[in-house]
């Protein structure tokens, strides 16, 4: 049996019809990441560990106490801190660390305990690679080597979620987390013809979650269709009265609208009634015409659903990227200052003096590109710079919400592609990182606005890689993205494409 | 020569009582083992998240409204970016651009004068761990440094003042009457040797006239009211001298160093560090209702100004009774209780024994008003049989002594009457019982009585203490003074 092709809704069916259990099915995941452990997809994998929670959910189900994800394997991003599994947010800072804790989203989403009893008792198969510390959009920054993509190991999985998206697209875990900062999640699933959504900011909690840009960081699920995030995100979305800016608990099932119409009023075409925004601004220059073919290609089967077609405008869209590459470093230079070589972490083995020991562990510990976000985040936070970069930035990131504003009123949804080109070489873009962050150009003002956007595969290029569209929603509208994604695949089959070489 | 004025602007750093820290849930008591009271936030490992305690904002707003401040609508919480060991997180989260408290005034009295200070602002922020430098050796016996974590965290309300201090003195009053307010309303411990109040002293000197003020010094951390006092005088010396001898003032944070009684070079302007502020994307904007504003003005004990001029125009108090009475909420509360008991026209008496008696056996035994280690019945009970003539107020004395020197030594409480009875302490009412010791003094001491015929009224008060004594003080003062002198006149 195939269990990695599976949705979750099948593994589910198959684990309540005794077909297979929980045990058995970690056993086969544990086998594929061990045969496929070349795709660098994973950080830390503890068999035994995941085969004892895979007994407690067998437990739970025979004790009839399971959900609806009881016993579903899964991989976490290694951003999310974990008690069992080592947690170094693919840094060399935090090699070999353990948090005495679990993320609220890992905790939420696994074996329930006396803290968490409502957890929706899935089984954790390990920590997924990524960029350091979520800075990168290739997952070449990792500390630990870049996870390759499944549609050719030369290319990059994108990032900085890229172990997630490689694990679900290679079949080594039926769905993954992630976090989007910039694009995080959408990008390394548009590179790996995955569906991945970045819920709206404050959704899911960050408590757990190691920081990279406070304000614009959401975590969200990577998985092979929309009905899966929309199960997984449903589990994920909980308040959490440890993270100040969690939202109130909606009790929200981001399924329900999946396999309804559009609008009650046309229920013959699903998406009768949907206005879908199409920026000018996300189809000009930069954009491979693969991708914008296959986009177009897109709206026009969205069309055939009953779905209007729009232009709106997107005016600052280019002012996305300096706002971003202001604001998150800004944020993070001082959201990595805790690693100090003082309480965990690495730490220089000689030293002079306090001083030295701060500069050498941090030199030592932290990559290039972390550095340099450091950097640019103390440059443009520094006294009688900070109103020119920072507050000025600030100012524009209003203007972008703004704009978003103002297309919807005219659209329910925006279209447009999530990347300007599909999945490129290894080490292409790495000499250049203003080239790399280029590439971020479509994803960033979802993030900063704090809106809802989900990539979907939506074709292919011509060298055989998939492409992402991007679905962006009004806040608190991830079900309504979800509903398009998931009547979108009911009629293309890109989402059920998988890489050769992969059995 | 040139005359000098002082001025002074004070930020203090007062603790607030909470239970827990201001962005955690861990333990804010004093003086546990180092570092059992740092939880994964306070130890900023990765991935945690500050959440705000509503409790310290509650002690914030109820300054702010005993001040007469503005309570900020909307304040925000910043991050102060610096690397030190002893802060987890390497950004310390305070208030910087909008505080939660504007504005107030605080009323003190020096030599007689009153002076309204004027202050800034006061805002919320979280303190540091502290460092251990001394004593400390690392696990091969070498010198080192330690880091207790156990600060970390706790909720520090910073009030500062417009620099409107003219002396050291004035900034002592102060300070004082700061502690005084917020040990009053129950949002500071005020426990100066555990760090729950402490002052940085901004202090310059300007000829006198001149508008622009000098180049000022911050002298950090004074947590004594005479380290504060010492510390700005050296201070003021320190400066006026520089500037006559041809110098000028650096401006510089300075260290107090109180062996010495001297200020010390801490660290120079140019040295001072960039914080690289910015609002702290993990709060939200602190958003404070009037409706929540209301709740806890509606909570407010009187403010002791308001008891005072209440005391006074009432029961007509002198101002410095009222002082005393007012100076920390128990004494207060005794007060009001006893009056209550008493009745509004004994109101005095009270005041009396509280100013005296018992301020000066809580001196003696080394407590505080709220320490009080006798009943508040017994004194009731005391003061009254005092008042109705029971006793004689020299005998009230020495009952309070005993019953006082017994609740020390933990002595189960005698009733107040039963002491009286017991020891037969009554005030000897009977005119004929006190005729009969009037008369037997006055056979035994016909020196005195011939001392005082002829003129010498001196020899009246030794009569007066020979009935005294031979009564064993209860005789009542004033009949006998009336009997003794119509008999001598008589006689």
């Amino acid at each position: 049996m195939n269990w990695q092709h599976q949705t979750l809704q099948s593994l589910s069916k198959s684990l309540i019809n005794k077909e297979i259990s929980s045990l058995e099915l970690c056993e086969f995941f544990l086998e594929r990441m061990t045969r496929h452990q070349h795709l660098n997809a994973y950080l830390d994998v503890l068999p035994d560990q995941t085969r004892e929670q895979a007994i407690r959910a067998d437990q739970l189900r025979s004790q009839g106490l399971a959900g609806p994800l009881t016993g579903i394997p899964i991989a976490h991003k290694d951003v999310f801190v974990t008690k069992e599994w080592v947690t170094t947010a693919a840094s060399k800072m935090l090699a070999g660390y353990k948090s005495p804790f679990n993320a609220t989203v890992v905790a939420a989403l696994g074996i329930p305990d006396d803290d968490q009893p409502q957890a929706a008792g899935m089984v954790c198969l390990g920590k997924t690679n990524m960029d350091e510390f979520a800075m990168g959009s290739s997952n070449e920054n990792s500390a630990f080597g870049p996870a390759l993509n499944p549609w050719d190991i030369r290319r990059v999985s994108g990032g900085s979620s890229g172990g997630s998206a490689v694990a679900v697209a290679a079949g080594l875990a039926p769905i993954a987390t992630g976090t989007d900062t910039g694009g995080s999640i959408r990008q390394p699933a548009a590179f790996c013809g995955l569906t991945g959504i970045k819920p709206t900011y404050g959704r899911v909690s960050r408590y757990g979650m190691i920081a990279y840009a406070s304000s614009l960081d959401q975590a969200g699920p990577i998985g092979k269709t929309a009905e899966d995030c929309a199960l997984l995100l449903s589990a994920m979305a909980i308040h959490d009265p440890r993270d100040s800016t969690s939202l109130a608990d909606s009790g929200e099932d981001y399924g329900r609208f999946l396999n309804q119409p559009w609008s009650e009023a046309d229920v013959k075409k699903p998406l009768a009634g949907l206005r879908i925004g199409l920026p000018k601004e996300f189809f000009a220059e930069g954009l491979a015409h693969d991708v914008a073919q296959a986009v177009l290609a897109a709206k026009e089967q969205l069309q055939a659903l009953g779905a209007f077609i729009t232009e709106v405008s997107l005016p600052k869209t280019q002012l996305s990227i300096p706002v971003y590459y202001v604001l998150a470093p800004a944020e993070a230079s001082s959201n990595l200052s805790r690693y100090d070589g003082v309480r965990y972490g690495h730490r220089a083995s000689n030293y002079f003096d306090l001083m030295e020991m701060y500069q050498r562990s941090r030199s030592e510990g932290f990559g290039a590109e972390v550095k340099r976000r450091i950097l640019i985040g103390s440059y443009v936070l520094s006294h009688g710079y900070y109103d020119a970069y920072y507050l000025q930035a600030q100012k524009i990131r209003r203007i972008i919400a703004a704009d978003f504003a103002q297309a919807f009123t005219q659209c329910d949804v925006i279209l447009g592609p999530v990347a300007p080109d599909v999945a490129w070489g290894l080490g292409d873009k790495t000499k250049d990182p203003l080239q790399m962050y280029l590439e971020d150009i479509y994803t960033l003002s979802a993030n900063l606005a704090g809106l809802p956007a989900m990539s979907a595969p939506c074709g292919f290029s011509g060298d055989g890689l998939p492409i992402g569209m991007q679905l962006i929603g009004n806040y608190f509208s991830e079900a309504r993205l979800l509903q398009v994604a998931h009547q979108y695949q009911q009629v293309s089959d890109w989402h059920l494409r998988r890489p050769e070489g992969m059995a | 020569m040139m005359k000098w004025e002082v001025v002074i602007g004070l930020e203090t750093h007062t603790q607030l009582l909470t239970q827990s820290k201001i962005f955690s849930g861990a333990s804010t008591q004093f003086g546990a083992q180092p570092n059992t009271q740092a939880c994964a936030v306070d130890l900023a490992l990765p991935g945690v998240l500050p959440v705000l305690n509503r409790q310290a904002v509650e002690h914030a707003i109820r300054f702010g409204l005993a001040i007469g401040a503005q309570i900020s609508p909307r304040s925000i919480f910043a991050r102060k970016n610096y690397f030190y060991p002893d802060l987890p997180k390497g950004y310390q989260i305070s208030q910087y651009e909008i505080p939660v408290v504007v504005g107030g005034q605080i009323e003190i009295v020096v030599d007689g004068q009153t002076k309204v200070v004027e202050l800034t602002r006061a805002h919320l922020e979280e303190d540091a761990g502290k460092s251990v430098h001394e004593n400390f050796t690392g696990p091969h016996g070498e010198p080192a440094s330690g880091i207790d974590l156990n600060r970390a965290g706790t909720p520090l309300l910073e009030i500062v003042t417009e620099p409107v201090m003219r002396s050291a003195a004035e900034a002592v009053a102060y300070a004082k009457a700061l502690h005084s307010l917020v040990v009053w309303l129950g949002v500071c411990d005020g426990n100066m040797q555990e760090g729950s109040f402490r002052c940085d002293a901004n202090v310059s000197v300007r000829p006198m006239g001149q508008t622009e003020f000098g180049t000022r010094c911050e002298i950090k951390n004074l947590n004594s009211f005479r380290f504060l006092e010492e510390a700005i005088q050296y201070e003021v010396r320190r400066q006026i001298e520089l500037i006559e001898d041809g110098g000028t003032v650096v401006q510089e944070t300075r260290l107090y160093d109180p062996d010495l009684q001297e200020t010390r070079s801490m660290r120079s302007k140019e040295d001072a560090q960039d914080y690289r502020y910015f609002p702290d994307p993990d709060l939200l904007p602190l958003v404070i209702h009037s409706d929540w504003i209301e709740e806890i003005r509606a909570g407010m004990p009187a403010l002791p100004a308001t008891l005072r001029s209440q005391w006074q125009s009432e029961y007509g108090l002198s101002p410095y009774d009222s002082q005393i009475l007012s100076q920390d909420r128990a004494t207060a509360d005794l007060f009001m209780e006893l009056v209550r008991r008493l009745g509004a026209k004994h109101a005095k008496t009270v005041a009396n024994f509280i100013a005296g008696d018992l301020a000066s056996s809580l001196n003696r035994s080394n407590l505080s008003a709220h320490e009080l280690p006798i009943d508040i019945a017994q004194i009731e009970t005391l003061l009254n049989r005092s008042l109705d003539g029971t006793i004689s107020n020299k005998i009230a004395k020495e009952i309070f002594i005993l019953i006082w020197e017994g609740a020390l030594v933990n002595k189960p409480a005698i009733p107040i009457d039963e002491i009286i009875e017991q020891r037969g302490l009554k005030q000897i009412t009977d005119i004929g019982a006190l005729e009969a010791l009037v008369d037997g003094v006055l056979r035994a001491n016909t020196k005195s009585v011939e001392e005082f015929k002829s003129g010498k009224e001196k020899a009246f008060n030794a009569l007066i203490g020979q009935v005294m004594k031979a009564s064993q003080g209860k005789a009542n003062p004033q009949q006998l003074n009336e009997l003794l002198r119509k008999k001598l006149q008589s006689g």
